[in-house]
Protein backbone atom coordinates (compact mmCIF):
# COMPACT_ATOMS: atom_id res chain seq x y z
CA UNK A 1 0.00 0.00 0.00
CA UNK A 2 1.48 3.17 -1.36
CA UNK A 3 2.46 6.34 1.65
CA UNK A 4 0.90 8.72 -0.49
CA UNK A 5 -2.95 9.06 -2.02
CA UNK A 6 -2.61 9.80 -5.89
CA UNK A 7 -3.01 13.03 -5.48
CA UNK A 8 -0.22 13.75 -3.16
CA UNK A 9 1.66 11.78 -6.14
CA UNK A 10 0.37 13.63 -8.77
CA UNK A 11 1.11 17.02 -7.12
CA UNK A 12 4.74 15.50 -6.42
CA UNK A 13 5.49 14.20 -9.46
CA UNK A 14 3.96 17.03 -11.47
CA UNK A 15 4.20 20.18 -9.35
CA UNK A 16 2.83 22.86 -10.53
CA UNK A 17 4.14 26.45 -10.10
CA UNK A 18 7.69 26.07 -9.15
CA UNK A 19 10.30 28.32 -9.79
CA UNK A 20 10.54 32.13 -8.71
CA UNK A 21 8.73 35.53 -9.54
CA UNK A 22 11.42 38.53 -10.64
CA UNK A 23 10.84 41.39 -8.47
CA UNK A 24 7.75 39.59 -6.37
CA UNK A 25 5.21 41.76 -4.64
CA UNK A 26 5.81 39.05 -1.12
CA UNK A 27 8.06 37.01 -0.09
CA UNK A 28 7.34 34.41 2.58
CA UNK A 29 10.03 32.00 3.60
CA UNK A 30 9.45 28.84 6.35
CA UNK A 31 11.16 25.71 7.72
CA UNK A 32 14.98 25.25 7.79
CA UNK A 33 16.92 22.23 6.78
CA UNK A 34 17.33 20.95 9.90
CA UNK A 35 14.14 19.93 10.30
CA UNK A 36 13.82 18.62 6.64
CA UNK A 37 11.47 21.29 4.69
CA UNK A 38 11.69 24.43 3.72
CA UNK A 39 9.51 26.24 1.33
CA UNK A 40 9.51 29.98 -0.10
CA UNK A 41 6.29 31.46 -1.66
CA UNK A 42 6.70 33.86 -4.19
CA UNK A 43 3.66 36.20 -4.74
CA UNK A 44 2.12 39.19 -7.40
CA UNK A 45 -0.65 40.99 -6.20
CA UNK A 46 -3.17 42.79 -8.88
CA UNK A 47 -5.87 44.47 -8.10
CA UNK A 48 -5.82 42.65 -4.03
CA UNK A 49 -5.30 39.45 -6.34
CA UNK A 50 -3.11 36.97 -6.49
CA UNK A 51 -1.88 37.33 -9.70
CA UNK A 52 0.81 34.78 -9.44
CA UNK A 53 2.12 32.42 -6.95
CA UNK A 54 5.65 30.54 -7.40
CA UNK A 55 7.44 28.59 -4.89
CA UNK A 56 11.08 26.43 -4.40
CA UNK A 57 10.58 23.69 -2.21
CA UNK A 58 13.38 21.70 -0.22
CA UNK A 59 12.01 18.72 1.33
CA UNK A 60 9.81 15.54 1.23
CA UNK A 61 7.55 14.00 -1.31
CA UNK A 62 4.58 15.47 0.98
CA UNK A 63 6.50 19.15 1.33
CA UNK A 64 6.53 19.36 -3.16
CA UNK A 65 3.16 18.09 -3.30
CA UNK A 66 1.70 20.91 -0.18
CA UNK A 67 3.95 23.47 -1.62
CA UNK A 68 1.73 22.84 -5.50
CA UNK A 69 -1.08 22.51 -3.66
CA UNK A 70 -1.06 25.62 -2.13
CA UNK A 71 0.19 27.40 -5.20
CA UNK A 72 -2.91 25.96 -7.08
CA UNK A 73 -5.39 26.89 -4.33
CA UNK A 74 -4.33 30.13 -3.66
CA UNK A 75 -3.84 31.21 -7.77
CA UNK A 76 -6.49 33.93 -8.54
CA UNK A 77 -7.91 34.29 -5.26
CA UNK A 78 -8.45 37.26 -3.56
CA UNK A 79 -6.10 37.99 -0.54
CA UNK A 80 -8.67 37.91 2.76
CA UNK A 81 -9.73 34.49 0.50
CA UNK A 82 -5.99 33.28 0.08
CA UNK A 83 -5.39 33.82 3.60
CA UNK A 84 -8.11 31.51 4.70
CA UNK A 85 -5.98 28.39 3.42
CA UNK A 86 -4.94 26.20 6.15
CA UNK A 87 -2.77 23.03 6.45
CA UNK A 88 -5.97 21.14 6.94
CA UNK A 89 -8.04 22.79 4.32
CA UNK A 90 -4.56 21.75 1.76
CA UNK A 91 -4.20 18.13 3.59
CA UNK A 92 -8.10 17.77 2.73
CA UNK A 93 -7.39 19.00 -0.95
CA UNK A 94 -4.71 16.30 -1.13
CA UNK A 95 -7.17 13.46 -0.03
CA UNK A 96 -5.11 13.11 3.21
CA UNK A 97 -1.37 13.41 4.37
CA UNK A 98 0.42 10.40 6.57
CA UNK A 99 -0.46 10.96 10.28
CA UNK A 100 3.60 11.98 10.99
CA UNK A 101 3.97 14.27 7.92
CA UNK A 102 0.86 16.44 8.37
CA UNK A 103 2.96 19.08 10.67
CA UNK A 104 6.20 19.02 9.62
CA UNK A 105 5.68 19.27 5.89
CA UNK A 106 2.27 20.85 5.85
CA UNK A 107 4.28 24.33 6.15
CA UNK A 108 3.06 25.38 2.73
CA UNK A 109 0.31 27.66 3.94
CA UNK A 110 2.05 29.57 6.34
CA UNK A 111 4.44 29.93 4.07
CA UNK A 112 1.66 31.98 1.68
CA UNK A 113 0.40 33.66 4.49
CA UNK A 114 3.83 35.10 4.98
CA UNK A 115 4.19 36.22 1.42
CA UNK A 116 0.97 37.98 1.60
CA UNK A 117 2.02 39.66 5.07
CA UNK A 118 5.66 40.82 3.24
CA UNK A 119 3.29 42.37 0.41
CA UNK A 120 0.97 43.96 2.88
CA UNK A 121 3.85 45.46 5.24
CA UNK A 122 5.25 46.81 2.16
CA UNK A 123 2.83 48.51 1.11
CA UNK A 124 1.93 50.03 4.54
CA UNK A 125 5.13 51.44 3.96
CA UNK A 126 4.87 52.65 0.52
CA UNK A 127 1.48 55.02 2.02
CA UNK A 128 -1.08 52.59 0.87
CA UNK A 129 0.17 52.68 -2.72
CA UNK A 130 -0.91 50.80 -5.33
CA UNK A 131 1.32 49.35 -7.84
CA UNK B 1 10.12 -0.07 -17.15
CA UNK B 2 13.69 -1.68 -15.94
CA UNK B 3 13.46 -2.55 -11.84
CA UNK B 4 16.69 -2.41 -10.39
CA UNK B 5 16.62 -3.13 -6.46
CA UNK B 6 19.07 -1.82 -4.56
CA UNK B 7 17.68 -1.96 -1.40
CA UNK B 8 19.39 -5.25 -0.09
CA UNK B 9 20.48 -3.59 3.09
CA UNK B 10 16.79 -3.29 4.09
CA UNK B 11 15.97 -6.94 3.00
CA UNK B 12 17.67 -8.81 0.43
CA UNK B 13 15.41 -11.32 -1.93
CA UNK B 14 14.42 -14.85 -0.74
CA UNK B 15 16.63 -17.34 -3.27
CA UNK B 16 14.26 -19.91 -4.67
CA UNK B 17 16.63 -22.78 -3.19
CA UNK B 18 15.91 -21.22 0.17
CA UNK B 19 12.16 -20.90 -0.67
CA UNK B 20 12.40 -24.73 -1.23
CA UNK B 21 14.25 -25.92 1.76
CA UNK B 22 11.75 -24.43 4.34
CA UNK B 23 8.58 -25.39 2.38
CA UNK B 24 8.39 -29.25 4.08
CA UNK B 25 7.78 -27.61 7.42
CA UNK B 26 5.18 -25.41 6.03
CA UNK B 27 3.63 -28.54 5.22
CA UNK B 28 4.02 -32.53 5.75
CA UNK B 29 6.94 -31.50 8.52
CA UNK B 30 4.93 -29.87 10.41
CA UNK B 31 5.48 -31.61 14.01
CA UNK B 32 6.62 -29.55 17.19
CA UNK B 33 10.60 -29.95 17.16
CA UNK B 34 9.81 -30.47 21.34
CA UNK B 35 7.28 -33.69 20.99
CA UNK B 36 8.83 -37.21 21.33
CA UNK B 37 7.01 -38.87 17.92
CA UNK B 38 8.18 -39.17 14.13
CA UNK B 39 6.55 -35.49 13.95
CA UNK B 40 8.58 -34.12 16.28
CA UNK B 41 12.13 -35.99 14.67
CA UNK B 42 11.77 -34.33 11.46
CA UNK B 43 11.41 -30.76 12.43
CA UNK B 44 14.10 -31.28 15.66
CA UNK B 45 16.37 -32.28 12.90
CA UNK B 46 15.58 -29.53 10.71
CA UNK B 47 16.55 -27.56 13.47
CA UNK B 48 19.74 -29.26 13.97
CA UNK B 49 20.72 -28.85 10.74
CA UNK B 50 20.24 -25.36 10.19
CA UNK B 51 22.60 -24.69 13.61
CA UNK B 52 25.25 -26.21 12.31
CA UNK B 53 24.69 -24.26 9.10
CA UNK B 54 24.55 -21.34 11.04
CA UNK B 55 27.75 -22.39 13.13
CA UNK B 56 29.81 -23.50 9.96
CA UNK B 57 29.21 -19.87 8.90
CA UNK B 58 30.99 -18.21 11.21
CA UNK B 59 33.22 -21.03 11.98
CA UNK B 60 31.83 -21.79 15.71
CA UNK B 61 30.31 -24.32 17.42
CA UNK B 62 26.54 -26.02 17.02
CA UNK B 63 25.52 -25.60 20.86
CA UNK B 64 26.83 -21.80 20.75
CA UNK B 65 24.17 -20.88 18.37
CA UNK B 66 20.37 -19.84 20.08
CA UNK B 67 17.85 -19.00 17.12
CA UNK B 68 15.82 -15.53 17.62
CA UNK B 69 12.87 -14.30 16.11
CA UNK B 70 15.03 -11.62 14.37
CA UNK B 71 18.52 -9.81 14.24
CA UNK B 72 16.60 -7.15 16.26
CA UNK B 73 15.76 -9.71 18.90
CA UNK B 74 19.31 -11.26 18.79
CA UNK B 75 20.78 -7.43 19.82
CA UNK B 76 18.76 -7.23 22.35
CA UNK B 77 19.24 -10.70 23.66
CA UNK B 78 22.85 -9.63 23.69
CA UNK B 79 22.93 -6.52 24.91
CA UNK B 80 20.18 -6.91 27.70
CA UNK B 81 21.10 -10.57 28.66
CA UNK B 82 25.11 -10.57 28.86
CA UNK B 83 24.47 -7.48 31.07
CA UNK B 84 21.99 -8.88 33.35
CA UNK B 85 23.81 -12.13 33.94
CA UNK B 86 27.07 -9.90 34.82
CA UNK B 87 25.24 -7.29 37.02
CA UNK B 88 26.77 -8.06 40.53
CA UNK B 89 30.18 -7.84 38.59
CA UNK B 90 29.53 -4.42 37.23
CA UNK B 91 26.66 -2.26 35.45
CA UNK B 92 28.88 -0.36 33.01
CA UNK B 93 28.09 -1.10 29.30
CA UNK B 94 30.02 0.44 26.52
CA UNK B 95 28.39 0.83 22.73
CA UNK B 96 29.49 2.92 19.79
CA UNK B 97 27.38 6.01 19.00
CA UNK B 98 26.07 4.11 15.76
CA UNK B 99 25.02 1.02 16.67
CA UNK B 100 21.55 0.14 15.09
CA UNK B 101 18.66 0.80 17.73
CA UNK B 102 18.34 -2.63 18.44
CA UNK B 103 21.10 -1.92 20.41
CA UNK B 104 21.02 1.76 21.28
CA UNK B 105 17.61 1.45 22.48
CA UNK B 106 18.68 -1.40 24.71
CA UNK B 107 21.16 0.24 26.22
CA UNK B 108 18.93 3.07 27.17
CA UNK B 109 16.41 0.39 28.70
CA UNK B 110 19.29 -1.11 30.43
CA UNK B 111 19.85 2.52 31.68
CA UNK B 112 16.39 2.48 33.38
CA UNK B 113 17.70 -0.52 35.01
CA UNK B 114 20.64 1.55 36.76
CA UNK B 115 23.30 0.15 34.58
CA UNK B 116 25.22 3.02 32.87
CA UNK B 117 25.89 3.57 29.34
CA UNK B 118 28.92 5.22 27.81
CA UNK B 119 29.00 5.84 24.15
CA UNK B 120 32.20 6.01 22.09
CA UNK B 121 32.34 8.26 19.07
CA UNK B 122 33.11 8.04 15.41
CA UNK B 123 35.23 9.66 12.91
CA UNK B 124 34.38 11.55 9.93
CA UNK B 125 34.53 7.79 8.07
CA UNK B 126 32.32 6.29 11.01
CA UNK B 127 34.71 4.42 12.41
CA UNK B 128 35.39 3.73 16.10
CA UNK B 129 38.83 4.21 17.18
CA UNK B 130 39.81 1.08 19.49
CA UNK B 131 41.74 3.50 22.15
CA UNK B 132 38.53 5.26 22.52
CA UNK B 133 36.67 1.93 23.59
CA UNK B 134 39.95 1.72 25.97
CA UNK B 135 39.45 4.79 27.58
CA UNK B 136 35.85 4.36 28.02
CA UNK B 137 36.22 0.90 30.13
CA UNK B 138 35.91 1.40 33.87
CA UNK B 139 36.27 -1.44 36.67
CA UNK B 140 32.82 -2.17 36.78
CA UNK B 141 32.31 -2.59 32.86
CA UNK B 142 30.91 -5.81 31.87
CA UNK B 143 29.41 -5.30 28.39
CA UNK B 144 31.17 -3.83 25.07
CA UNK B 145 29.01 -3.68 21.94
CA UNK B 146 30.31 -2.65 18.42
CA UNK B 147 29.10 -3.64 15.46
CA UNK B 148 31.13 -5.16 12.89
CA UNK B 149 29.94 -2.63 9.87
CA UNK B 150 27.26 0.02 9.75
CA UNK B 151 24.68 -0.97 7.64
CA UNK B 152 23.61 2.39 6.53
CA UNK B 153 27.38 3.83 5.78
CA UNK B 154 28.82 0.70 4.44
CA UNK B 155 31.84 0.99 7.01
CA UNK B 156 33.68 -2.47 8.29
CA UNK B 157 34.89 -1.61 12.29
CA UNK B 158 38.31 -2.50 13.68
CA UNK B 159 36.66 -5.49 15.47
CA UNK B 160 39.74 -7.51 16.02
CA UNK B 161 41.36 -4.57 17.52
CA UNK B 162 38.91 -4.05 19.90
CA UNK B 163 38.83 -7.31 20.83
CA UNK B 164 42.10 -7.49 21.94
CA UNK B 165 41.52 -4.55 24.33
CA UNK B 166 38.42 -6.28 25.72
CA UNK B 167 40.06 -9.39 26.52
CA UNK B 168 43.06 -8.03 28.42
CA UNK B 169 40.16 -5.79 30.49
CA UNK B 170 38.11 -9.62 30.69
CA UNK B 171 34.97 -7.61 29.40
CA UNK B 172 32.85 -9.21 27.20
CA UNK B 173 32.39 -8.51 23.70
CA UNK B 174 29.65 -8.57 22.20
CA UNK B 175 29.63 -7.56 18.26
CA UNK B 176 26.42 -7.23 15.75
CA UNK B 177 27.11 -9.22 12.72
CA UNK B 178 23.81 -8.31 10.90
CA UNK B 179 25.12 -6.59 8.06
CA UNK B 180 28.47 -8.71 8.04
CA UNK B 181 27.54 -12.51 8.07
CA UNK B 182 26.80 -14.20 4.92
CA UNK B 183 27.94 -10.73 3.15
CA UNK B 184 32.17 -11.22 3.95
CA UNK B 185 33.79 -14.06 5.70
CA UNK B 186 33.30 -13.96 9.38
CA UNK B 187 35.21 -16.07 11.74
CA UNK B 188 34.01 -15.35 15.73
CA UNK B 189 37.45 -17.17 16.53
CA UNK B 190 39.85 -14.88 14.12
CA UNK B 191 37.52 -11.60 15.25
CA UNK B 192 37.86 -12.40 18.92
CA UNK B 193 34.52 -11.53 20.11
CA UNK B 194 32.11 -13.49 22.66
CA UNK B 195 28.99 -12.81 21.10
CA UNK B 196 27.99 -11.87 17.84
CA UNK B 197 24.49 -11.11 16.14
CA UNK B 198 23.17 -12.40 12.51
CA UNK B 199 19.67 -12.23 10.43
CA UNK B 200 18.27 -14.23 7.80
CA UNK B 201 16.53 -11.81 5.57
CA UNK B 202 20.11 -10.00 4.70
CA UNK B 203 21.58 -13.12 3.25
CA UNK B 204 18.81 -14.06 0.80
CA UNK B 205 16.91 -16.18 4.39
CA UNK B 206 13.84 -15.52 4.94
CA UNK B 207 12.59 -12.44 6.97
CA UNK B 208 11.65 -13.03 11.35
CA UNK B 209 14.54 -15.50 11.92
CA UNK B 210 18.17 -13.99 13.06
CA UNK B 211 20.58 -16.04 15.51
CA UNK B 212 22.98 -15.21 18.15
CA UNK B 213 26.12 -16.60 18.96
CA UNK B 214 27.26 -16.59 22.40
CA UNK B 215 30.67 -18.19 23.27
CA UNK B 216 30.67 -21.37 25.39
CA UNK B 217 31.10 -20.10 28.84
CA UNK B 218 30.02 -16.88 28.44
CA UNK B 219 26.67 -16.11 30.84
CA UNK B 220 23.30 -15.03 29.33
CA UNK B 221 19.99 -14.03 31.35
CA UNK B 222 16.75 -15.66 28.76
CA UNK B 223 14.42 -12.47 28.04
CA UNK B 224 12.08 -15.09 27.03
CA UNK B 225 11.02 -17.65 30.04
CA UNK B 226 8.92 -20.84 29.40
CA UNK B 227 10.06 -23.95 27.78
CA UNK B 228 13.62 -25.32 27.17
CA UNK B 229 14.19 -24.28 23.60
CA UNK B 230 17.15 -23.58 22.85
CA UNK B 231 19.06 -24.71 25.74
CA UNK B 232 16.81 -22.49 27.97
CA UNK B 233 18.10 -19.53 26.68
CA UNK B 234 15.16 -18.44 24.00
CA UNK B 235 12.07 -20.31 25.15
CA UNK B 236 8.52 -20.72 22.30
CA UNK B 237 8.06 -22.86 19.91
CA UNK B 238 10.65 -22.32 17.00
CA UNK B 239 9.87 -21.14 13.64
CA UNK B 240 11.06 -24.37 11.59
CA UNK B 241 10.42 -23.35 8.16
CA UNK B 242 12.04 -20.10 8.79
CA UNK B 243 15.77 -21.71 10.65
CA UNK B 244 15.61 -24.37 8.32
CA UNK B 245 15.47 -21.34 5.52
CA UNK B 246 17.98 -19.57 7.66
CA UNK B 247 20.10 -22.29 7.96
CA UNK B 248 20.11 -23.10 3.73
CA UNK B 249 21.36 -19.53 3.45
CA UNK B 250 24.04 -19.79 5.74
CA UNK B 251 25.38 -23.04 3.97
CA UNK B 252 24.90 -21.13 0.08
CA UNK B 253 26.57 -17.93 1.89
CA UNK B 254 29.38 -19.88 3.30
CA UNK B 255 30.49 -21.22 -0.58
CA UNK B 256 29.10 -18.66 -2.44
CA UNK B 257 30.91 -15.64 -0.44
CA UNK B 258 33.43 -14.74 -2.45
CA UNK B 259 31.92 -15.10 -5.52
CA UNK B 260 29.39 -12.73 -4.39
CA UNK B 261 32.04 -10.22 -2.93
CA UNK B 262 33.53 -10.63 -6.14
CA UNK B 263 30.58 -9.77 -8.20
CA UNK B 264 29.73 -6.71 -6.01
CA UNK B 265 32.26 -4.86 -5.56
CA UNK B 266 33.29 -3.92 -8.97
CA UNK B 267 29.75 -2.75 -9.27
CA UNK B 268 29.93 -1.11 -5.76
CA UNK B 269 33.07 1.00 -7.28
CA UNK B 270 31.22 2.42 -10.25
CA UNK B 271 28.70 3.96 -8.61
CA UNK B 272 31.48 5.14 -5.73
CA UNK B 273 33.64 6.71 -8.42
CA UNK B 274 30.93 7.76 -11.08
CA UNK B 275 28.38 9.09 -9.23
CA UNK B 276 30.20 12.17 -7.64
CA UNK B 277 31.75 12.66 -11.06
CA UNK B 278 28.63 12.25 -13.16
CA UNK B 279 26.73 14.62 -10.37
CA UNK B 280 28.14 18.10 -8.64
CA UNK B 281 28.12 18.69 -4.84
CA UNK B 282 28.01 14.37 -4.07
CA UNK B 283 29.62 13.33 -1.03
CA UNK B 284 30.30 9.38 -0.43
CA UNK B 285 29.17 8.79 3.16
CA UNK B 286 31.03 5.61 5.05
CA UNK B 287 34.82 4.57 4.59
CA UNK B 288 36.26 4.71 0.93
CA UNK B 289 37.90 1.29 1.19
CA UNK B 290 37.47 -0.22 4.67
CA UNK B 291 33.35 -0.90 3.45
CA UNK B 292 30.52 -3.65 2.42
CA UNK B 293 31.07 -4.73 -0.81
CA UNK B 294 27.95 -4.59 -1.57
CA UNK B 295 27.03 -0.83 -0.41
CA UNK B 296 27.54 2.61 -1.70
CA UNK B 297 25.90 5.61 0.34
CA UNK B 298 26.07 9.38 -0.41
CA UNK B 299 24.76 12.80 0.57
CA UNK B 300 23.36 14.40 -2.56
CA UNK B 301 23.45 18.34 -1.51
CA UNK B 302 20.60 20.69 -1.40
CA UNK B 303 18.30 17.90 -2.09
CA UNK B 304 15.88 15.70 -0.06
CA UNK B 305 16.15 11.99 0.87
CA UNK B 306 12.58 11.28 0.91
CA UNK B 307 11.99 12.84 -2.66
CA UNK B 308 14.89 11.52 -4.23
CA UNK B 309 13.93 7.79 -3.17
CA UNK B 310 10.60 8.57 -4.56
CA UNK B 311 11.52 9.88 -8.05
CA UNK B 312 14.08 6.73 -8.53
CA UNK B 313 11.49 4.09 -7.66
CA UNK B 314 8.81 6.16 -10.52
CA UNK B 315 11.91 5.00 -12.74
CA UNK B 316 11.65 1.46 -10.82
CA UNK B 317 14.64 1.85 -9.03
CA UNK B 318 14.65 0.60 -5.73
CA UNK B 319 16.86 2.59 -2.64
CA UNK B 320 16.93 3.65 1.10
CA UNK B 321 17.86 7.05 2.85
CA UNK B 322 18.44 8.02 6.50
CA UNK B 323 16.20 11.64 5.68
CA UNK B 324 14.35 12.84 8.94
CA UNK B 325 11.51 12.97 6.49
CA UNK B 326 12.59 8.81 6.00
CA UNK B 327 12.36 7.84 9.25
CA UNK B 328 9.77 7.31 11.56
CA UNK B 329 10.84 9.38 13.98
CA UNK B 330 11.61 12.21 11.36
CA UNK B 331 14.76 12.63 12.91
CA UNK B 332 17.85 12.69 10.81
CA UNK B 333 20.38 9.85 10.68
CA UNK B 334 22.34 9.24 14.39
CA UNK B 335 25.06 7.61 12.57
CA UNK B 336 25.67 10.29 9.86
CA UNK B 337 24.93 13.20 12.94
CA UNK B 338 27.60 11.06 14.32
CA UNK B 339 30.24 10.86 11.76
CA UNK B 340 30.52 14.95 12.00
CA UNK B 341 27.98 15.64 9.02
CA UNK B 342 25.29 18.78 9.25
CA UNK B 343 21.38 18.16 9.66
CA UNK B 344 21.30 19.81 5.95
CA UNK B 345 23.98 17.63 4.51
CA UNK B 346 22.37 14.58 6.42
CA UNK B 347 18.81 15.40 4.68
CA UNK B 348 20.74 14.49 1.16
CA UNK B 349 21.16 10.78 2.42
CA UNK B 350 20.63 7.87 -0.44
CA UNK B 351 21.89 4.21 0.12
CA UNK B 352 22.43 2.04 -2.85
CA UNK B 353 22.81 -1.80 -1.34
CA UNK B 354 23.55 -4.39 -4.32
CA UNK B 355 22.52 -7.73 -4.36
CA UNK B 356 23.50 -11.02 -6.60
CA UNK B 357 20.94 -10.00 -8.90
CA UNK B 358 22.41 -7.23 -9.71
CA UNK B 359 23.81 -6.32 -13.69
CA UNK B 360 26.44 -3.81 -15.06
CA UNK B 361 23.41 -2.87 -17.18
CA UNK B 362 21.77 -1.76 -13.77
CA UNK B 363 24.55 0.16 -12.46
CA UNK B 364 24.28 1.96 -15.97
CA UNK B 365 20.81 2.61 -15.40
CA UNK B 366 20.95 4.38 -11.93
CA UNK B 367 24.01 6.39 -13.46
CA UNK B 368 21.76 7.47 -16.41
CA UNK B 369 18.52 7.95 -14.00
CA UNK B 370 20.35 9.96 -10.79
CA UNK B 371 21.60 12.61 -12.66
CA UNK B 372 17.87 14.23 -14.11
CA UNK B 373 16.02 13.61 -10.94
CA UNK B 374 18.95 15.33 -8.66
CA UNK B 375 18.56 18.27 -11.52
CA UNK B 376 14.37 18.33 -11.19
CA UNK B 377 14.60 18.76 -7.65
CA UNK B 378 17.62 21.35 -7.36
CA UNK B 379 15.92 22.77 -9.60
CA UNK B 380 13.35 23.36 -6.85
CA UNK B 381 15.47 23.52 -4.13
CA UNK B 382 15.14 26.86 -2.18
CA UNK B 383 18.90 26.00 -1.11
CA UNK B 384 20.31 25.43 -4.41
CA UNK B 385 19.13 28.70 -5.98
CA UNK B 386 20.55 30.38 -2.84
CA UNK B 387 23.76 28.08 -3.11
CA UNK B 388 23.99 29.57 -6.74
CA UNK B 389 23.23 32.90 -6.43
CA UNK B 390 25.80 32.99 -3.53
CA UNK B 391 28.57 31.59 -6.03
CA UNK B 392 27.75 33.95 -9.09
CA UNK B 393 27.73 36.76 -6.81
CA UNK B 394 31.08 35.90 -5.52
CA UNK B 395 32.52 35.69 -9.30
Amino acid sequence: MPVYSEKVMDHFMNPRNVGEIENPDGVGEVGNPVCGDMMTFYIKVKDNRLEDVKFKTFGCGAAIAVSSMVSEMAKGKILEEAKKITPKSVADELEGLPKQKFHCSNLGAQALNKAIEDYQSKKKVKGGKER
Amino acid sequence: MRKVYLDNAATTPLLPEIREAMMPYLDETFGNPSSLHEWGDGAREAIETARAQVAQLIEANDDEIIFTGSGTEANNLAIKGLALAQQAKGKHVVVSAIEHFSVLHSARTLEKWGFEVSEVPVDKYGVVNPEDVRKSLRKDTVLVSVMHANGEVGTIEPVQEIAKITRESNVVFHTDAVATAGTIPVDVKELGVDALSLAGNQFYGPKGVGALWVRKGVRIMPLLDGGIQEGGRRAGTENVPAIAGLGKAAELAKTDVAGRIKQLTPLRDRLLKELPSKIEHVVVTGHPQHRLPEHASFCVEFIEGESMLMLLNSQGIAVSSGSACTSRALKASHVLIAMGLSHEIAQGSILFTLGIDNTAEDIDYVLETMPHIVDRLRQMSPLYSKFTKASKGGK
